[in-house]
């Protein structure tokens, strides 16, 4: 049985009368890739914050990597890695003084920081780049070394939150292999997106509809279960009923 | 026509729709009104000075009472140490000392002549020269007091009154600055906004796009604002005439009229910054910045222009604000009618069309 | 006659230094719905935005329902209806005042042309008093397009319309796009999703400013060259990495939980071979299976091949 690095249970967060997020449970093991989906006002974003320790829920239980997100919300932050399509990079900084400023953050020792960053700058193949402002690289670059600054730190699970949109196919897959890589290496990942596309390279997925979880499992399974040809038919089949829709 | 319509209706909804631009609009006015009138005055009231009194005799005596008994000190008697005197400066407990050294009124009465030392606290120097005025003025009334038996055969005696303000209301210099600064502010900094707003929105392409001519898109911007800064503009003179108790002299609609040019020369000034920039906050960066600031600093409202070096007084010609400001002080605190006045006019006018020019002139029918 | 027509177009930005759109050449039949399928960057909004009058190319020309983008621009926007990419409407006025503003700068009104709209409006009708910035995306973007209807263009400029609205919302708005080409009007429309490219007649498929492929999606498909395969296995990152360093591949690329793999010099592999191939390697739950490429894999090869 592979170790459980996040145990929802119950977990809800009510604003007044309005229950953004409504008694989910579930778990994510090492590793793992995990897609969490849902449409625009499902609940998203309310349950990823109280799961990276921006905010705390109304009512039921949750720990990630471990710690309780009501009482260790400084040691989940520690323990956890974020990166988002909005804003991910310092554009008028260079590769090098991102990375070094995000290892900063993180307190890493400057010299761990400098031996990583050299690193990382090669494997990237940012060589010729690292003394550039990050402004000035092609967004599928940007994409990729942000995924690199937020396992920087080797968080035990990093939260995309929608990371890929609009890149060109071919970038796309090489960000998801590096994706895949780290997964390999024991981190797991958590993505959020209304993306279909992405949902399909998750090992389990979670569709959200207003506020609850509405299905859960590997994407095959439920494509399956829902006859359907992709993930995006199944979302539709789930997601149409929604009652609620906001940005 | 139709169109036109439509569209400064849909401008007067945005404006009617965000607090903030409603509180600039008019919370600005009356904020600056209440602070340049209440707030900010040039008088020195209340200054705590200490007095080392080393004669203690009749003249020391009447000398200190009638500095005690005006308005302008709080006098503190308790301190006889010399060095005393530069702790309670530097705590702040004091402004000013005055030392009568022993032996004042025989001095005085005696030796034809009495030293006496003040002491200020240099770091305000504004305050420091008020306080010296003050009380040498004091001294010199009582000493005047003394001469008196036997009186001088030859008395030059001045009599002061300062024409257009003669209860010496300090609000009356300022009204005219406020007025400048508030429409500069509203007019220039709103009007861009409102332009690069919709080109953040990407709704100025549908614009650009649509059969209206663009052109008329500018002009639909500014009536709005026209018309909100004349409301602004009267908002101002009523609060200064009920609440500052400053008289209009001149005629309202001579006012109103070149308030009107001046506010078109500021919307010109907002279109003209709405043309180079494409994000909301540098163009209300540009218009606080550039606007704003030459508009305190060169208009001679708070610094007067003639104690400025000749290069800023140069630079000070091109600030619209400085004859909107020399016009308005004519007009409404001298009572003086266009005919005194035109030049200023004149040159506004200029500075209006040839704004207004650049601004169209620019104005790109497609994007950059 | 085309309804649009690009004869050689090239954009540059920054002095030249960058090339946004670089000799690009197509034309858009009248009642055609059509693709321009490519990601962020490609130089789709460029191409929008010259055909809608709104840039001028430096080099080429390029002419809508028959009139120069360049010398008739007052022709051109009297008669086409554009939803910018990142067009969101007047957020504080609302649904009815939006609608009724648009109508009113091009000259028409609501009733003029409500037969159109109609479809799209009866949706979102139930929240007309609302302002557009309280709206959800699929309904903002059901009003933006209503807003770029109203005056009944006679071609439709659509730049990204589905960019950040959800699955559902994206449905409706492409089967809202059949209708509107029932009727006749001609639709240029410009995504990144590559699955939506076959709900376009025709696409052009572009990357760099240059475009790769023009044609009906099926023919698109019908010409990639190689036999593609989709294999998965349990651990997926181990067979993309076996894969990716066996000399024989000649690509392979994740779709999914699935990976597209072409081989080198091998006319006719065998699934089963293939499947036997990857157990001897050690790789458990395999399942091999030959398929039809996709937009997708079309894409990935012509941007390799470039």
């Amino acid at each position: 049985m592979a170790e459980k690095v996040i145990e929802c249970r119950e977990l809800t967060k009510q604003f007044g009368d309005f229950i953004a997020v409504n008694k989910i449970s579930f778990d994510v093991m090492k590793g793992e890739i995990f897609g969490f989906l849902g449409a625009n006002g499902a609940g998203k974003t309310t349950a990823m914050r109280i799961l990276c320790g921006l905010s705390y829920p109304s009512s039921g239980t949750a720990a990630v990597a471990g710690f309780d997100v009501y009482k260790q919300q400084e040691s989940i932050k520690r323990n956890i890695g974020y990166m988002s399509q909005k804003f991910s990079l310092y554009e008028n900084l260079t590769v090098t003084e991102n990375i070094e400023f995000f290892g900063g953050v993180y307190g890493l020792p400057m010299q761990e920081i400098r031996r990583r960053s050299n690193d990382l700058i090669r494997t990237l193949g940012l060589t010729a780049e690292a003394k550039k402002l990050v402004g000035a690289l092609p967004l599928g670059w940007k994409q990729k070394l942000a995924f690199s600054v937020a396992i920087f730190h080797r968080p035990r699970i990093v939260f995309l939150d929608e990371p890929t949109g609009g890149v060109d196919p071919v970038t796309r897959r090489q960000f998801w292999d590096m994706i895949y890589e780290a997964a390999a290496s024991g981190i797991t990942i958590f993505v959020t997106t209304h993306y279909m596309d992405e949902a399909e390279y998750c090992n389990r997925v979670t569709v959200m509809v207003d506020g609850k979880v509405e299905a859960l499992d590997t994407p095959a399974r439920l494509k399956q279960q829902y006859q359907a040809d992709n993930m995006d038919e199944v979302f539709y089949r789930l997601a149409r009923g929604a009652k609620r829709s906001a940005d | 026509m139709k169109q036109l319509l439509v569209f400064i209706r849909k401008e007067f909804y945005h404006v009617f729709r965000d607090r903030r631009t409603l509180l600039i609009m008019f919370g600005l006015p009356v904020a600056q009104i209440v602070l340049f009138g209440f707030a900010l005055t040039s008088e020195v009231k209340n200054i705590s000075l200490i007095i080392i009194d080393q004669a203690r005799d009749v003249n020391s005596q009447e000398l200190t009472g009638k500095i005690k008994s005006s308005a302008y000190f709080i006098t503190d008697e308790s301190v006889t140490d010399y060095n005393d005197i530069e702790k309670a400066f530097k705590q702040g407990t004091a402004r000013c000392a005055l030392i009568i050294p022993a032996g004042f009124g025989n001095d005085l009465l005696h030796g034809g002549s009495a030293p006496v030392q003040i002491l200020t606290d240099g770091s305000d120097p504004n305050t420091a020269k008020t306080v010296v005025n003050y009380l040498t003025s004091i001294m010199t009334g009582y000493q005047q007091e003394l001469s008196k038996t036997p009186p001088l055969r030859y008395l030059i005696q001045p009599e002061l009154r300062m024409l257009y303000n003669e209860e010496g209301n300090g609000s009356l210099n300022f009204i005219p600055g406020v007025m400048a600064l508030v429409l500069m502010i509203v007019c220039t900094a709103l009007t861009s906004v409102s332009v690069v707003r919709e080109k953040e929105l990407g709704t100025m392409e549908i614009l650009l796009v649509s059969p209206f001519r663009p052109l008329l898109v500018l002009v639909a911007k500014a009536i709005p604002y026209l018309v909100l800064s004349l409301a602004n503009f009267l908002l101002i003179l009523f609060l200064s005439v009920f609440v500052l108790d400053v008289t209009v002299k001149g005629s309202i609609l001579l006012l109103v009229a070149e308030s009107m040019l001046f506010i078109t020369t500021c919307l010109s000034f907002g279109l003209m910054i709405s043309n180079t920039t494409n994000s909301q906050q540098t163009a209300l960066l540009l218009s606080m910045m550039g606007m704003m600031l030459p508009t305190m600093i060169f208009t001679g409202f708070m610094f007067p222009l003639e104690n400025m070096p000749v290069p800023f007084q140069v630079i000070s010609n091109i600030v619209p604000a400085r004859w909107y400001f020399l016009i308005i002080k004519a007009v409404m605190l001298k009572g003086l009618g266009f005919g005194y006045v035109w030049k200023e006019t004149l040159v506004l006018t200029g500075m209006m069309l040839a704004t207004l020019g650049i601004a169209l002139k620019n104005f790109k029918t497609r994007l950059s | 006659m085309s309804a649009v027509i690009l004869d050689h177009i090239t954009k540059t930005y920054e002095n030249g230094k960058v090339t946004a759109v670089d000799d690009v050449s197509l034309e858009v039949s009248p009642g055609e719905l059509f693709g321009l399928i490519g990601p962020d960057g490609a130089g789709k909004t460029s191409v929008f935005r010259i055909l809608t009058t709104l840039l001028l190319p430096e080099k080429g020309t390029a002419s809508v329902l028959g009139f120069d983008c360049v010398k008739n621009y007052r022709e051109i926007r009297n008669r086409v209806g554009y939803m910018p990419g990142r067009f969101s409407l007047y957020q504080d006025l609302t649904v009815a005042e939006n609608l009724h503003f648009f109508a009113t700068l091009f000259g028409t009104t609501i009733e003029e042309n409500y037969t159109l709209i109609k479809d799209i409006y009866e949706q979102i009708k139930p929240f007309s008093n609302r302002r557009a910035g309280k709206l959800s995306g699929g309904m903002k973007q059901k009003l933006a397009l209503c807003c770029a209807l109203i005056h009944k263009p006679e071609v439709l400029f659509l730049d990204e319309p589905t960019t950040g609205v959800d699955v559902v919302s994206r449905k409706e708005f492409w089967a809202m796009l059949q209708q509107l080409k029932q009727q006749g009007i001609t639709i240029m429309v410009s995504t990144p999703y590559m699955d939506e490219a076959v709900l376009c007649e025709r696409i052009a498929l572009i990357q760099a400013g240059r475009i790769m492929s023009v044609d009906t999606p099926e023919k698109i498909i019908d010409t990639f060259p190689a036999q593609l395969f989709a294999v998965k296995a349990a651990d997926i990152y181990r067979l993309l990495t076996d894969l990716r360093n066996d000399p024989a591949t000649e690509s392979c690329y994740t779709f999914g939980e699935y990976l597209h793999i072409t081989f080198r010099g091998h006319p006719d592999t065998n699934p089963q071979q293939l499947q036997e191939w990857l157990e001897q390697r050690g790789h458990r739950n395999v399942a091999v299976k030959q398929i039809r490429a996709t937009i997708e894999d079309s894409f990935i090869r012509l941007m390799n091949e470039a």
